[in-house]
């Protein structure tokens, strides 16, 4: 038999625990409005504006207006002029840029006489979601890019194939194939739910289940205490490199042509910026509710402002400011900078240098909180 | 006393959470050897007070030392001493015993180990269950496994937070024999319990409510200082005996115990008078006896009735 009374009284019962835990509470209205304004404000599937390097052998009016027309697209915004291939190739390898144009020497020779010169743009096409509209938007500039300039005995080129050849080279990913964008990336997203989950709910444990003031009564002292908790996760976390890694390798045929003891250098510093957040958090949180709220609060973000699922430079300037305040941030860029482009240290040096800068502040704000007492 | 023979030294003691004085300018002095208990009653204080003296918490206000060392500044050095067990089981569930007890060996970083592990074993009687996870004992089981764990290290002295709450009569005679005998080899021992037979075990005693130390010494100094006469009255319908000894001049205290009524009060003559008279109502015999530890804490309590505010509860 149903009761109405019985039933009130879980429903009385369960509204009262909902808003005593008011972390709970909160959660439950900061996870919408977080999705909202993620999903809603931050996420841009048609990245414009992708930085471009110009790299012209010569100085004539058609390569000016060339580039003025890519630049008019709005795909494109023309950050570097480098004086050779190698400092472009450094530009594009680094992730400076995602787009190289290269003219060629006697580009308007050549188009003036009708040999449809070729014109090359190197893209950086890891992530094939980043850059398929702006490629795009290449062929159709390709046809009318230089119309302006083909007047008087030159407009008989205007009619008939486009003036000059457009080259599009897709590097790095040169099929265009997600996953090889998404598997690597996939190992940061792994690590940073597992890495700050685990190491949040080790801690909290400790507490929710009283061990804590026993092990507080020792003589263990607050470093050894997150140092000792952090090791085994790291462990932990290789080994999902490793599933990654081979499943990566084995099932979607990934490249992996940059240095993996690199990569694998770098992971220690990834996995412990994790989790000393996770480890943060689970001196925040009262108990292990608290602390998956607080990881999925951390998660969410992570998942949708690193360019691990959406390209990174479509979004707006405020969440690419916290976009680059997450380790994720840099990790995918690290990542697939090694395992794609065969990123060698001093690409990924600055990228390598912001995570070390979040690993220290992050172990610095857990120590502050950790408390030696149970005041 | 002199201070190089006191495990125990504290004045002053003070503790507040959240404004709330939960410990009260709190003193205690142990001598070295004893076994001291702790009483008081739920929200006293006493888990509060012992882990300020292990350096689990930092006092409001007071100084002290704990084995000589200071219990603000050497914590640290406090902590390598002290055996402390608490209240609730703070051993891992999910650890054998042997992992537990190996744990706790690493943590005070002791040099043979295995050997002083195989031994606690062995004294416990749980050498054949070495690999069962703590988690599954038994109440009685818990608390000998927290207890030897906390003795692993030798520890000079040994703050126990109740240690035999929930568990049986046999097993709280055994766990006192031991004490006992760690007393006896020279440990120190302040035990917190609510049960009267344990405090009478003790050496000397400490009486705390809402935060304040209300009377200490001995078993025998704590009944004489309360300045409490008791009276026994025996028969039937006890029930409407009490009710007219209630209020009545003298009586403070009326407390049924199976067939007895205990009558106490401070003012001995005027407690007589109100007894004498009821019983003889009644037809009943009333025979004055020594009053019990009970009798003078319940008294004690009374006396300093207070808001109902307690400390904060152990989980915390």
């Amino acid at each position: 038999m149903f009761a109405w009374s019985r039933f009130a009284a879980v429903v009385v019962k369960e509204f009262v625990q909902v808003r005593r835990d008011r972390l709970t509470f909160a959660m439950m209205i900061g996870v919408p409005v977080l999705q909202l304004v993620l999903f809603g404000f931050a996420i841009n599937m048609d990245p414009k504006g992708l930085p471009m390097a110009v790299v012209s052998a010569e100085a004539s009016p058609f390569s000016r207006s060339l580039v003025r027309s890519l630049e008019a697209s709005g795909y494109f915004r023309v950050v570097a002029q480098p004086a050779s291939e190698a400092e472009a190739e450094a530009l594009i390898a680094g992730g400076d840029v995602q787009f190289v144009l290269h003219v060629p020497p006697d580009f308007s020779r050549k188009l003036s006489r009708g040999e449809r010169p070729a014109v090359l743009v190197e893209a950086d096409a890891t992530d094939p979601a980043a850059t398929g509209n702006a490629i795009a938007a290449l062929q159709a500039l390709n046809l009318t890019a230089l119309d302006r300039d083909l007047s008087g005995p030159l407009a008989g080129l205007r009619a008939g194939p486009p003036a000059f050849e457009l080259r599009v080279h897709r590097r790095y990913n040169p099929e265009g194939i997600t996953a090889h964008n998404i598997v690597p990336g996939l190992m940061g997203v792994v690590l940073t739910m597992t890495m700050v989950m685990m190491t949040a709910l080790a801690m909290t444990r400790e507490r929710e289940r009283g061990t804590m003031e026993n092990l507080l009564a020792t003589p263990v002292r607050p470093f050894e205490v997150m140092a000792g908790k952090i090791v085994p996760y790291i462990l932990i976390g290789y080994v999902q490199v490793v599933v990654i890694l081979v499943a990566a390798k084995l099932l979607f045929r990934v490249p992996m042509v940059g240095s993996l003891p690199l990569l694998s250098a770098i992971l220690v510093l990834f996995i412990a910026a994790n989790l000393a957040v996770g480890f943060t958090f689970s001196t925040l949180a009262r108990n292990q509710l608290q602390a998956m709220q607080m990881t999925f609060f951390f998660f969410l973000p992570s998942m949708l402002l690193s360019g691990f699922m959406f390209p990174f430079r479509g979004m707006p300037g405020w969440a690419q400011v916290i976009g680059e305040a997450l380790p994720l941030t840099h990790f995918l860029r690290i990542v697939r900078g090694i395992l794609l482009k065969a990123n060698q240290w001093s690409d990924v040096a600055l990228e390598v240098a912001a995570l070390a800068a979040f690993l220290v502040a992050a172990g610095a704000i857990a120590l502050a909180r950790y408390r030696e007492t149970l005041d | 006393m002199e201070a190089a023979s006191l495990a125990i030294d504290v004045e002053g003691l003070t503790k507040r959470f959240d404004g709330k004085v939960v410990v009260d300018h709190f003193g205690l002095r142990v001598a070295r050897g004893q076994i001291y208990g702790f009483l008081g009653p739920n929200g006293s204080g006493k888990t509060t007070t012992i882990r300020m003296l292990c350096g689990l918490l930092t006092p409001d206000g007071g100084r002290g030392t704990c084995l000589g060392f200071d219990i603000v500044r050497e914590s640290a050095r406090i902590k390598r001493e002290v055996g402390y067990m608490t209240q609730r089981f703070s051993l891992y569930e999910d650890l054998s015993i042997a992992e537990n007890l190996a744990f706790v060996a690493r943590i005070y970083g002791m040099a043979d180990r295995r050997r002083r592990i195989d031994e606690a074993l062995e004294r416990l009687g749980l050498a054949g269950r070495r690999g069962q996870l703590a988690g599954t004992l038994s109440g009685g089981w818990k608390q000998r496994l927290a207890l030897a764990a906390c003795l692993l290290h030798d520890p000079k002295l040994l703050l126990l937070d109740e240690p035999t709450a929930g568990v049986d009569p046999g097993a709280r005679r055994e766990f006192w024999e031991h004490l006992h005998e760690l007393a006896h080899g020279g440990m120190t021992v302040l035990v917190s319990t609510h049960y009267m037979d344990e405090a009478e075990r003790c050496h000397a005693l400490a009486y705390i409510a809402y935060g304040k130390l209300l009377a200490s010494g001995t078993a025998a100094d704590v009944v004489a200082s309360a300045g409490l006469s008791t009276w026994a009255i025996e028969g039937a319908n006890l029930a409407a005996v009490a009710g007219a000894l209630r209020g009545a001049p003298g009586a403070d205290m009326v407390v049924p115990f199976g067939a007895r009524l205990h009558v106490s009060g401070t003012d001995a003559r005027a407690l007589e008078a109100s007894v004498s008279r009821v019983a003889a109502q009644a037809g009943l015999a009333a025979s004055p006896i020594e009053p019990g530890l009970e009798d003078v804490f319940i008294h004690l309590m009374r006396r300093v009735r207070e808001p109902v505010t307690t400390a904060r509860p152990a989980e915390e």
